[in-house]
């Protein structure tokens, strides 16, 4: 995947990108914290938010248990679209005890993403206000909370770990055969969140602040190791709200478990890594490209810029992948990349199986 | 850049993101001064550093690499005694054999003896041989033990200390009161301690410390399923106060055995927890608990969930009686009830148990080089390290050979004698009673069975039978063979135990054909800790107990059968009669209803052959 090592001084040339992203590593640092204190506050103020789901499985490797979050007053629940959620209808109980039934209200293959909703009306619970999120940087200290293993029962609380963001980077994953619906941004975490059931849990700060959604058990596409990730909040935040307002289709478009197989063109098929995108109109730029894929062979260098995809301008790496999501078989590729002061056209070929090596 | 290079060959999978993390640093270096060789770090952060070092320096010495004596198994223990008495997990000890070798972090290797087994809580005591002041844990108290508690897992994973220099992890408390199945019967983990430091093979056994280093628990298993049997992020830890429960059970060189209340539980749709069976010869049923009752508390804890309930259970030994609190419709009773044995005799053989458990595959750590086999293996204790790279001596030193003795029911019976003779002493202490083997007469005067004034009684204890004269009332137990009856009714057989006492006192030992220390119970189920010793005589068990701090002799209980209520007598003021101390307050308590209270004037003891 990458040529080999590079000492970072070597790279560190004061180019606007590097100004750029300068700027905002500090606006996004936070200290490592070395003091090693008891958490205990926050984890009971997170634990009442966090609840333990039961549906389909229970098959070799199939658990039919999972973890999800209080997203609302009224028990709309965040989890991820597993086979868990098969049936439609699971049982939902509460760090209380308190056990409800629950039906799948709207889900978003594309973000791994479900919501639920508890079949009891004039409640009054404790929530995650996924409008309300923050994010955090490399280096921080986080909690995972989930039902890992299936450990909790009844009104036993989940199970709660700690460890530091290792980095907030791109999913780049695959799980079993498929490679992940999901390949935005993640939080890749030191400490193994992502185990059986802890799907659908949360990824918070020292201060029980909201920072993810704990993910599936992945494994890396090139490492083919064990992934510890959380999809940051601010990915799913839209598609919770809209899911919840009713303004999502509901309808299943086709079977979660084969969705996966989909087309789904991301810049990394062309052999294309983007820089982190850590803020909201994170510039395009390219930060390295495979050896041998069809974006080299085109030509494409680190560094550049993307400003067009077939003359849609392209103001930041989501954009950009939105763009490229659109694209079907057949389809062309243009790209109008900024490199240096020069403008590069480049055009790509779109592969069936255009697949990572 | 060391450090750098490292967390980017570390994690594969953490790929573009390197350089902007090494430009993260400088944009923080260079808002420092320029000339500022160190980052200024937190005075606070520099004392907790600086506690974790003494704390983990402090803890490090109690912390045992145990090895197999024929270099077979292995794992972790630590040390409780200075006398050398060491925790470690049963599945450790059972593979590593009687005698093992023990490594200190002194670097000194120290032979140590098996001494108690507990299969089902997964526990053993083992002693380590050759000093008498070795460093030792002291223990915390894991009911304060809080999610989110920083903690240390010390021990040997992967038996890598070649040194003996324990590995230390660190991390957090993921949950507490956990329940975790058992492979058949044994191996249950109830009220455990979840922790998110890792814990992998060769971990098994060794002690988790608290924060400020006192031992909460023992280690013992993990989740492993997926991901080769390597820490996944839940380990296991059996709690410390349940080791305490069963402490004196294990230092008596038995098998030791967890306890059933005769009764099975459900929850109901609501939550309550639901009597759904019971056995009709269980105490229990016999204290009044039915079907369909709702159990409120056990043992003074809150019943939420089955769970719960089998966590409480799960950490008492068979024997001990506990508070239970049940409610049927709108009415709320309390009653004490003695837990029956989980496992019959013939299950507790320990020459049995070092066999693999079925279904529970024995196997290595999964290489790496094979990572993408699932064989979702669920919930693996982590397996004592097979095929140790230390040389083997099977020879163990002939003048230990003594602490060892192999029997059926015990895992060394050796120690059940040294248990055995430190009880005593409080028996001894009353005086010498050995030449009174002939008639005793007892006369005083009590109150009860029916009887509210209190009226005086003579009681006569000879070889051909007990006699009770109490008012115009007369009970007599012949000793001729006929069948033990419970006299006078409504006691539990107070005559029969009457001339236990007599056998006790007198013959110590060999009035017995069984004679055993049993461990510890807090008398009745809410008294102090007492040591408790057992006899039968044909077919008749008696449980004798005497108070762990003194040693003082406060009562003992008699029962015709096991699944009758014990006839118990319970002692108060002792008092000096021809140079021997003799109980002269009498408590007779059974069923949980105290029957009878005798005050003793006049005691007669004979020799023997001078008649009566």
């Amino acid at each position: 995947m990458r040529s080999g090592h590079h000492d970072f001084v070597d790279e560190f040339r004061p180019t606007s990108r590097a100004c750029w992203i300068v700027a905002i590593s500090i606006l996004f640092w936070l200290p490592v914290r070395g003091e090693a204190q008891s958490s205990s506050d926050a984890i009971n103020d997170v634990l009442p938010r966090v609840v333990k789901i039961y549906g389909a499985g229970g098959l070799r490797n199939l658990e039919a248990y999972g973890t999800g979050f209080l997203v609302s007053p009224e028990g709309h629940i965040a989890t991820v679209w597993s086979h868990v959620l098969d049936n439609f209808a699971v049982t939902v109980v509460l760090n209380d005890g308190r056990r409800f039934e629950a039906s799948v209200l709207g889900f978003e293959p594309q973000l791994d993403l479900a919501v639920l909703k508890l079949d009891e009306e004039n409640l009054e619970l404790p929530y995650f206000d996924v409008n309300n999120s923050i994010t955090a940087g490399p280096g921080s200290f986080v909690l995972g909370f989930s039902n890992m293993f299936n450990v909790a029962a009844g009104d036993e609380p989940v199970s709660v770990i700690h460890g530091v963001i290792a980095a907030k980077t791109e999913l780049i994953t695959r799980r079993g055969t498929y490679e992940s619906p999901y390949d935005g941004e993640v939080y890749i975490v030191d400490a193994a969140t992502n185990n059986s059931g802890a799907a659908g849990g949360v990824l918070t700060t020292r201060d029980g602040q909201l920072l993810g959604m704990i993910g599936k058990e992945l494994r890396n596409a090139g490492s083919n190791t064990w992934v510890n990730y959380a999809v940051p909040i601010q990915e799913l935040g839209h598609a919770i709200e809209q899911i919840i307002s009713g303004q999502f289709d509901n309808e299943p478009t086709e079977d979660p478990a084969t969705s996966e197989d989909s087309l789904q063109v991301s810049p990394l098929n062309f052999g294309l890594v983007l820089i982190p995108d850590v803020i909201n109109r994170t510039p395009a730029y390219i930060e390295a490209v495979l050896p041998k894929s069809p974006a080299a062979r085109a030509g494409i260098q680190p560094d550049d810029l993307v400003l067009f995809v077939n003359d849609e301008l392209v103001d930041s790496c989501r954009s950009f992948r939105q763009e490229l999501s659109r694209l079907e078989l057949g389809d062309e590729l243009r790209l109008v990349l900024r490199r240096g002061e020069q403008l590069i056209t480049v055009e790509l070929p779109i592969e069936q199986q255009a697949n990572v090596p | 850049m060391n450090a750098y290079s490292k967390l980017t060959s570390a994690n594969a999978f953490v790929r573009p993101l390197r350089r902007d993390i090494g430009l993260m640093l400088i944009s923080v270096v260079v808002g420092l001064s320029a000339s500022a060789r160190a980052v200024a770090v937190d005075p606070a952060v520099v004392a907790a550093e600086q506690r974790r070092v003494e704390v983990v320096s402090k803890a490090s010495e109690a912390v045992v690499a145990i090895f197999g004596s024929t270099a077979q198994g292995g794992g972790s223990g630590v040390l409780i005694s200075k006398d050398g008495y060491a925790l470690s997990n049963f599945h450790v000890t059972s593979s590593a054999g009687d005698f093992m070798k023990c490594g200190l972090n002194d670097g000194v290797l120290y032979d140590a003896v098996i001494v108690g087994i507990d299969p089902t809580g997964d526990v053993a005591l083992l002693k380590l041989l050759g000093r008498d002041d070795f460093p030792h844990a002291t223990f915390g108290d894991s009911d304060n033990v809080e999610i989110g508690d920083w903690v240390y897992a010390m021990g040997n994973p992967f038996l890598l200390a070649t040194d003996f220099q324990p590995t230390v992890t660190y991390g957090i408390v993921s949950g507490v009161h956990r329940y975790q199945y058992p492979a058949g019967t044994f191996l249950e983990y109830t009220d455990c301690i979840q922790v998110d430091a890792s814990i992998n093979p060769g971990n098994s056994g060794g002690p988790l410390f608290n924060a400020v280093g006192e031992l909460v628990g023992i280690n013992g298993r993990g989740s492993f399923e997926k991901r080769g049997r390597v820490n996944s992020g839940a380990g296991y830890a059996i709690s410390i106060n349940q080791i305490k429960n069963f402490s004196d059970h294990l230092r008596s060189g038995r098998v030791v055995d967890h306890a059933t209340l005769g009764a099975t539980v459900s929850s109901r749709s609501d939550g309550a927890v639901i009597v759904d069976n019971i056995l009709e010869e269980a105490e229990v049923f016999r204290r009044g608990l039915r079907e369909g009752d709702e159990l409120v508390s056990f043992a003074g804890r809150t019943i939420r969930s089955v769970n719960q309930f089998k966590n409480i259970l799960g950490i008492y030994p068979k024997g001990w009686k506990l508070p239970l609190v049940y409610r049927r419709g709108d009415e709320r009773r309390e009653i004490f009830v003695r837990l029956r044995a989980l496992h019959r005799e013939s299950e507790m053989n320990p020459r049995m148990m070092g066999a693999p458990i079925p279904g529970e595959p024995r196997e290595r750590p999964r290489r790496r080089d094979n990572p993408d086999r699932d064989d979702g293996d669920q919930e693996e204790q982590p397996q004592p390290v097979p095929d140790s790279p230390r040389e083997s001596s099977e020879d163990t030193p002939e003048k230990y050979q003594h602490m060892l003795e192999v029997r059926s029911g015990y895992a060394n019976a050796y120690f059940n004698k040294v248990e055995l003779d430190r009880t005593m002493s409080g028996l001894s202490r009353l005086g010498d009673f050995r030449q009174f083997t002939g008639t005793w007469r007892l006369r005083g005067s009590g109150t009860g069975l029916g009887v509210a004034a209190s009226e005086g009684f003579e009681l006569t204890v000879s070889e051909s039978g007990i006699g009770l004269e109490w008012g115009a009332r007369l009970f007599v137990q012949p000793l001729d063979g006929s069948e033990l009856l419970d006299e006078p009714p409504g006691t539990g057989g107070l005559l029969l135990a009457i001339s236990h006492l007599q056998k006790m006192l007198v013959l110590g030992k060999t009035g017995f054909t069984e004679y055993f220390y049993l461990g510890s119970e807090p008398l009745d189920g809410h008294g102090a800790r007492v040591d408790v010793i057992v006899t039968e005589l044909e077919g008749v068990n008696s449980f004798w107990y005497f108070q762990k701090d003194s040693g003082a002799f406060v009562g003992f209980d008699t029962t015709l059968g096991e699944n009758a209520d014990r006839c118990e007598v319970r002692f108060g003021e002792f008092r000096t009669i021809d140079g021997r101390m003799f109980p002269v307050n009498w408590m007779i308590r059974h069923a949980d209803d105290t029957v009878a209270v005798f005050a003793i004037q006049e005691l007669e003891m004979l020799a023997a052959g001078t008649g009566s």
